[in-house]
């Protein structure tokens, strides 16, 4: 028996609107980090679903490209976040807030 | 030596670039001196080669085009830079490079020691190349070119001694007043050149002229044009009411009012109206308005100039008065005798400006006549040569004078009629009486100079010793004397000489051949009539010169009795009829005003500048409410993305449903 492709789509369309939440609600930089490669991996999701249920590996092809784009954003990200951190000595982003009017 | 031409406009740029570029470095007189002056020289040489070929040619071939390249040529309209050499022109070349050529001499000498020597000579050979171009131009646009290139060169050289005190201002400031007085003449004359070219569709003087005749145009276009070109005319030569700034560009050293505005410039005027002869013989009114404007001119400057006590504003006077006089002769459609006269003219005031510049280099800068006298056993050469050129303007035979101001005396009577030959003598007679009350003054009777020295622009204290000028500057002197006194004699009248024995008349007559036939105003009076008038006029010169000898020299008192029992024609010849002040009053002071309270603190403090500052005040302020959106937290911005996001979404579903 086949699981529905709505299963998969309602579990990635969580996963993104949990991602969403994180993003706009926590105040620590690497939550909102985590959050976002929470949305990433939802959008890998669907894409992978489509894809095994299409019989088209492009979709498949398609998350290589955006896990290993994830992987460098990590990568730069954490790195501006030490640096953020080393000045300022919190990563809290509702008070790294100097680039305004 | 035709195809040459273009060397007589290449030298003199040449000799500019270099005097104006390598001067400053060079700073030896003796090298800038000889580059500037063999750069006149070489062309008057390449003139006169042109002139001894064009004689060679029969009379009908003797009009030749030079084109050097092609200038602008856009939608019809086609300019090339081309020379047109004939009679005209040629004559005016041979009068331009020759006494500019000797005035450049003389130069050398009388701007020894100057700190700015190689400026001088720069401007001078930007001068004359302007002026070859004015001259030589076969188009309108070309003759425009130089027309307003003199009018540059007039206004450096006015105020070329930038730092000097002139009347009441500085001698910039007289520059100023030339350049702008003579804008209000370019106006005219280049809305003449639109209207012609409107009218014949080229600008090309052969062509322009052959379709003037050719064309069926309506006497009033021709009057347009003649009168637009005449204000042009009356800016550039000093005419009613634009004769302003001649006076006030004394301000210059003496060898340019002696080169530009006695000599060359200011009779480019009247080479312009006898270059379009045609047009002006097709418009009677404009001829008759030509007529009126150069007798009222010569009339007024002449008693202006009875007067004025500067040396140079005499003879100022006496140009724009002369000046007049070949309008005159314009206006009576005598163009070969008004040209005869620019020629003569050229000679005997090119030779009282510099006499009168040799006079003021003795006396250490000091002008006033009044402080002068007795000079004659200390100058003898410039005496002399003064004597000859007073002589010569006062129209004594057989001096050139003579014979073209009689000459235009007798066309004014017999085409135009006897009040503007009454104003003529008059006029005659006052130019002898001022330049033999100038001599008088000067030359003959007591020494009025104080032991002192009359300097006050030197500032040099010692003993002031008046002294011949160098030769460098008496040798130009009796170039010019000798032409004065023999430049006459190529136009000796036909009463004279027989029919066709005028020799410049003959010269010219082909230039002036359609104008003539056109007018077909021969005159019917007779040859006895001529020789009576030509008495009257030699007597009445000479009258006044004895008059002048008898005041100036015998009893002086009779001169302070005439200025105080009429002080009041006195006072307003002594101010020039109050024209300045009645300008400053009427024109200067109101624009002055106008721009001050109207167009600077209303126009433009108050509209221009409120309109932009109260639009910036209104961009500042919304913006800096705009600018709180901005608040620097990322969230805050992912927040207003995603509801964007949404809107979008929703959007899409809403339209697909």
């Amino acid at each position: 028996m086949q699981i529905p492709i709505e299963y998969y789509l309602v579990l990635s369309a969580f996963m993104f609107s949990v991602g969403i939440v994180g993003v706009l609600t926590r105040r620590n930089a690497i939550i909102v980090f985590m959050s976002v490669e929470l949305m990433l991996n939802s959008a890998n999701l669907a894409l992978v679903t489509f894809s095994s249920y299409l019989g088209d590996t492009t979709g498949q092809l398609f998350v290589f490209f955006v896990m290993a784009v994830a992987a460098a954003e990590a990568a730069v990200g954490l790195a501006i976040i030490i640096a953020i951190f080393r000045n300022k000595l919190t990563v809290n982003i509702d008070e790294i807030n100097i680039l305004k009017w | 030596m035709i195809d040459l031409i273009y060397l007589t406009v290449l030298f003199p740029l040449l000799g500019f670039l270099f005097n104006g570029i390598l001067g400053p470095k060079i700073r030896s007189e003796k090298v800038i001196g000889i580059v500037g002056s063999s750069a006149i020289g070489i062309p008057f040489i390449v003139t006169v080669g042109a002139l001894i070929q064009t004689l060679s040619l029969p009379v009908d071939q003797r009009l030749n085009i030079a084109t050097l390249f092609q200038w602008i040529n856009v939608a019809g309209l086609n300019i090339n830079f081309s020379y047109q050499v004939d009679q005209l022109s040629l004559l005016m070349s041979l009068i331009v490079t020759g006494v500019g050529f000797i005035i450049h001499v003389y130069s050398i000498g009388y701007m020894h020691g100057d700190k700015s020597f190689w400026r001088f000579f720069a401007y001078l050979n930007l001068f004359i190349f302007a002026m070859m171009n004015l001259i030589l131009a076969d188009n309108f646009l070309l003759l425009f070119l130089g027309w307003e290139g003199v009018g540059l060169c007039s206004y450096l050289l006015i105020g070329f001694w930038y730092d000097r005190k002139f009347e009441n201002s500085t001698t910039s400031s007289a520059g100023l007043k030339a350049f702008v007085v003579n804008r209000i003449g370019d106006f005219g004359f280049l809305l003449g050149m639109f209207l012609i070219y409107s009218t014949f569709g080229t600008l090309v003087f052969t062509d322009v002229f052959s379709r003037a005749v050719a064309f069926d145009v309506p006497e009033h276009i021709f009057t347009l044009i003649a009168l637009f070109l005449f204000i042009g005319a009356v800016g550039k030569s000093a005419q009613i009411p634009l004769f302003v700034w001649l006076p006030d560009a004394m301000a210059g050293p003496t060898p340019v009012s002696a080169l530009i505005h006695a000599a060359t410039m200011v009779t480019a005027g009247v080479y312009m109206v006898a270059r379009c002869n045609i047009i002006y013989a097709s418009a009677p009114t404009a001829m008759m308005v030509v007529a009126v404007f150069g007798i009222f001119t010569a009339f007024l400057a002449a008693t202006i100039g009875l007067v004025q006590n500067d040396i140079k504003k005499v003879l100022a006077y006496s140009t724009v008065s002369q000046l007049g006089y070949m309008f005159l002769a314009m206006g009576a459609g005598a163009f070969s005798a008004g040209i005869f006269h620019v020629m003569t003219h050229a000679f005997f005031k090119a030779l009282l400006f510099l006499g009168a510049g040799s006079v003021i280099h003795s006396m250490h800068e000091a002008q006033d006549i009044r402080k002068y006298g007795g000079l004659k056993k200390y100058m003898p050469v410039t005496y002399a040569t003064f004597l000859i050129a007073a002589t010569a303007i006062s129209g004594i035979p057989p001096l050139s004078g003579f014979f073209s101001k009689d000459e235009i005396l007798w066309y004014s009577y017999s085409n135009l009629g006897i009040i503007f030959w009454l104003l003529g003598l008059i006029t005659a007679m006052f130019t002898a009486f001022y330049m033999f009350r100038l001599y008088f003054m000067t030359f003959e009777g007591q020494e009025k100079f104080s032991a002192k020295g009359g300097s006050e622009v030197g500032g040099d204290h010692h003993k002031l010793h008046p002294h011949e000028s160098p030769k460098l500057m008496t040798v130009p002197l009796i170039i010019l004397a000798v032409l004065s006194i023999i430049g006459g004699f190529i136009g000796i009248p036909e009463i004279f000489s027989g029919e066709h024995g005028n020799i410049f008349h003959s010269w010219l007559a082909p230039v002036f051949k359609l104008a003539e036939f056109k007018m077909m105003n021969i005159s019917s009076h007779s040859h006895f009539e001529e020789l009576v008038l030509m008495i009257v006029s030699v007597a009445a010169a000479a009258s006044s010169i004895f008059f002048a000898r008898h005041i100036y020299l015998k009893k002086p008192a009779i001169a302070e009795k005439f200025s105080s029992g009429f002080k009041g024609a006195y006072n307003i010849l002594l101010n020039k009829y109050f024209i300045d002040e009645v300008y400053e009053a009427s024109i200067v002071k109101p624009m002055v005003k106008g721009s001050e309270n109207i167009l600077w603190k209303i126009a433009d403090n108050k509209m221009i500048d409120g309109l932009i500052n109260s639009l910036a005040k209104l961009v500042g302020s919304v913006s800096n409410n705009i600018r709180k959106i901005q608040t620097g937290v990322a969230q805050s911005y992912a927040l207003v993305m995603i509801l964007g996001i949404l809107v979008a979404l929703f959007w899409i579903i809403i339209s697909y449903s």
